[in-house]
């Protein structure tokens, strides 16, 4: 019996310009049931950041509904949106956003901080066991300076697992790094989704990287163009296989 | 978020930047430790004046002839001869005092042999030695009856030996002369060093008054009268009985002002403290200033520390921090920056404190409320100047921080 992570009724966000209102969506409506991995495709000025900024709770629709997880985000206070972040998404950005000079340990526990419900210990053990999820075990002391790319968007995605997020929400995770240490990444989001059940929403641009989600939703002009199953989701560790190994010379 | 987490939180991002949270203390810790050595200063030089009037004698008064309206003219106090005899008489039925002593003075020519000395002869009656808190170092005081008899002996100052008796005798027994009169000294008097102004309070002589009175200034009058209240509490009581006392002595009618004065030590000291007071208000003030130049400091490592920091800030709005846990943390970034550099200005106002009177002797008291009064005004000093640049963290919009270059 799946449930609805994502339930999206005729969501329009408009920004007041000046005199000129620009409406960057113009009405959307989708669902996502939850151990769905979705993408979202679109050229720059579709609306795609708008949307993603509404998904992650960042940012309130002006008409229509967003509820996520059952929780109607339209009636929620700055602070009690700020909470439902902490509780309910697990964000990874393009530029992985980790805090210098600070231990891959203590970046992947923040999240956990700002719950109160958490313990001393329990915020550490949530925090190892997720980065051994993302096979960063042996880096637990590393500042972001010590690691490569492809680790410190690991170190991220830890951080996004740790809360024990209802959905993660990528945005262009893989735009800063190369084709390889893209499909490593991308393999280690497939992995989380078909074993973990985890829920996964990838915004993106490029169509390779939407090849490995089992549904993509393309966005153009502020509407949505194509809403598709994935017929043939390609495996991003089958990938890496073929890959010629002397990349790395 | 818990207070625990939130300290946790804070010191963790001052960590990050150890080398610039220290220097933004140092403006505190200048400031909180020159609060404290600059008071400490003013208070052990108020008690140092304090403590100089007390050896004098702190329940002492004096009375000295003033100048009084005679025709429309004043004329100088020291001029006017109006305390005799007859005022002594009826001052010992006084309650409020114990001990009592005229005074009067001449000065003169001391000689030993070949040697000479200017120096000054007080005449004074037994009790002067306990009203001033004077002791000999050898040999006897004289006594009433040396009074009586207007006897030529004399107690003598470490000075007035060191310049006739420069070899070492022992003057006790010995005979000198001033201004043609011999005297027997048969008491030495205990240094007592320089007063507060300055004057070497052991170049003098000191003999029985009716000996000056008749033997050397042939006058029936006295320059002073000195006094012991029983206690320094009843004072101002032994003051107006004084004054009553003299007035009735004097004759003098109601509408007649005094034709002598009462002083006390307290006036003194009161005259004084108020002085070293205003000192130590004047350095406090200075200090203070520095203080709040040390917050404006922090404000200002603050708002640099906000606008770099941008897209952390808004990295931690989007995993949950509301805008209140990031105005506490930011909040208390400068409150950390500003205690630690208090405690660390305490410990260094107190070191420097020690250091001045080990190495300038100048005495010094650090008092609890200085301590106190800095290391509050240091948490004030960043909750207030911190609290601007926190509300300007926790304003930030997460969508355009996190997309902040």
């Amino acid at each position: 019996m799946s449930k609805k992570i994502l339930d999206i009724r005729e969501l329009k966000r408009e920004f007041q310009m000046g005199s000129e209102t620009v409406r960057a969506l113009k009405g959307i409506s989708f669902e996502v049931e939850a151990g769905e991995f979705v993408t979202i495709m679109g050229s720059s000025g579709s609306g795609k950041t708008t949307l993603l900024n509404i998904l992650g709770c960042l940012d309130k629709p002006s008409i229509g509904d967003y509820f996520l997880d059952g929780v109607d985000v339209k009636k929620l206070s700055r602070d009690e949106l700020a909470q439902l972040r902490n509780r309910k998404i697990g964000f990874v950005f393009q530029a992985y956003n980790l805090l210098p000079r600070t231990s891959a340990l203590e970046n992947v526990e923040l999240p956990l901080l700002y719950n109160r419900e958490i313990s001393v210990s329990e915020r550490r053990e949530r925090a190892i066991h997720a980065l051994e999820a993302v096979k960063l075990a042996e880096r637990l002391d590393h500042t972001p300076s010590q690691l490569s790319g492809g680790q410190q968007q690991r170190v991220a995605i830890a951080r996004a697992l740790v809360n024990e997020p209802v959905m993660i929400l990528a945005d262009e995770a893989t735009g800063n790094l190369d084709s390889r240490t893209s499909y490593e990444i991308m393999s280690l989001m497939q992995e989380l989704n078909s074993q973990q059940g985890k829920t996964i929403v990838f915004v993106t641009h490029e169509p390779d990287i939407a090849s490995f989600s089992s549904r993509t939703i393309q966005l153009r002009d502020g509407r949505i163009q194509k809403d598709t199953p994935n017929a043939n989701q390609r495996s991003a560790k089958e990938v890496l296989a073929g890959l010629p190994i002397s990349d790395d010379y | 978020m818990n207070l625990f987490n939130l300290i946790r939180i804070a010191y963790k991002a001052l960590q990050r930047n150890k080398l610039r949270a220290f220097l933004t203390m140092l403006g505190i810790i200048i400031g909180v430790a020159s609060v404290i050595a600059m008071v400490a200063i003013g208070q052990g030089s108020k008690q140092s004046i304090h403590d100089q009037l007390s050896s004098m004698g702190s329940n002492m008064i004096t009375v000295l002839p003033s100048s009084n309206l005679n025709g429309g003219v004043r004329i100088a106090g020291s001029s006017f001869q109006t305390l005799t005899q007859k005022d002594i008489t009826a001052l010992q039925k006084a309650q409020y005092i114990t001990e009592l002593s005229p005074s009067i003075t001449s000065k003169g020519q001391a000689i030993n042999g070949a040697l000479n000395w200017p120096t000054t002869i007080q005449g004074v009656s037994p009790d002067y030695l306990d009203i001033r808190k004077l002791s000999l170092k050898d040999g006897i005081a004289f006594t009433e009856q040396d009074v009586l008899t207007s006897a030529k002996v004399c107690l003598i100052g470490q000075t007035v030996i060191d310049n006739l008796f420069p070899n070492g005798e022992n003057p006790i027994g010995k005979v000198i002369r001033f201004n043609k009169i011999p005297f027997q000294i048969i008491g030495i008097l205990n240094p007592k060093g320089q007063n507060a102004f300055g004057q070497d309070q052991d170049d003098i002589l000191i003999a029985p008054y009716t000996t000056i009175q008749k033997r050397i200034l042939a006058t029936i009058y006295y320059q002073n009268i000195y006094a012991s209240a029983a206690n320094e509490q009843v004072t101002d009581a032994a003051v107006s009985e004084m004054t009553q006392i003299l007035r009735d002595s004097h004759r003098l009618r109601d509408s007649e002002d005094n034709d002598f004065t009462v002083r006390t030590q307290a006036e003194l000291i009161n005259t004084l403290s108020s002085t070293s007071g205003l000192l130590t208000v004047l350095l406090t003030v200075i200090a203070g200033i520095s203080l709040v130049i040390g917050g404006i400091g922090i404000m200002n490592i603050m708002y640099v520390s906000v606008t770099e920091r941008t897209r952390e800030i808004g990295l931690r709005m989007s995993i949950g921090a509301r805008g209140k846990d990031i105005m506490l943390q930011f909040l208390m970034e400068a409150i950390l920056i500003s205690i630690t550099g208090g405690i660390i200005g305490v410990i260094l106002g107190i070191v420097s404190s020690n250091l001045v009177t080990l190495t300038l002797s100048w005495p010094t008291i650090v008092s609890e409320s200085s301590v106190m009064l800095s290391f509050v005004v240091c948490a004030i000093t960043g909750i207030f100047f911190g609290y601007y640049p926190a509300q300007k963290a926790a304003r930030l919009d997460p969508i355009e921080a996190l997309r902040y270059e």
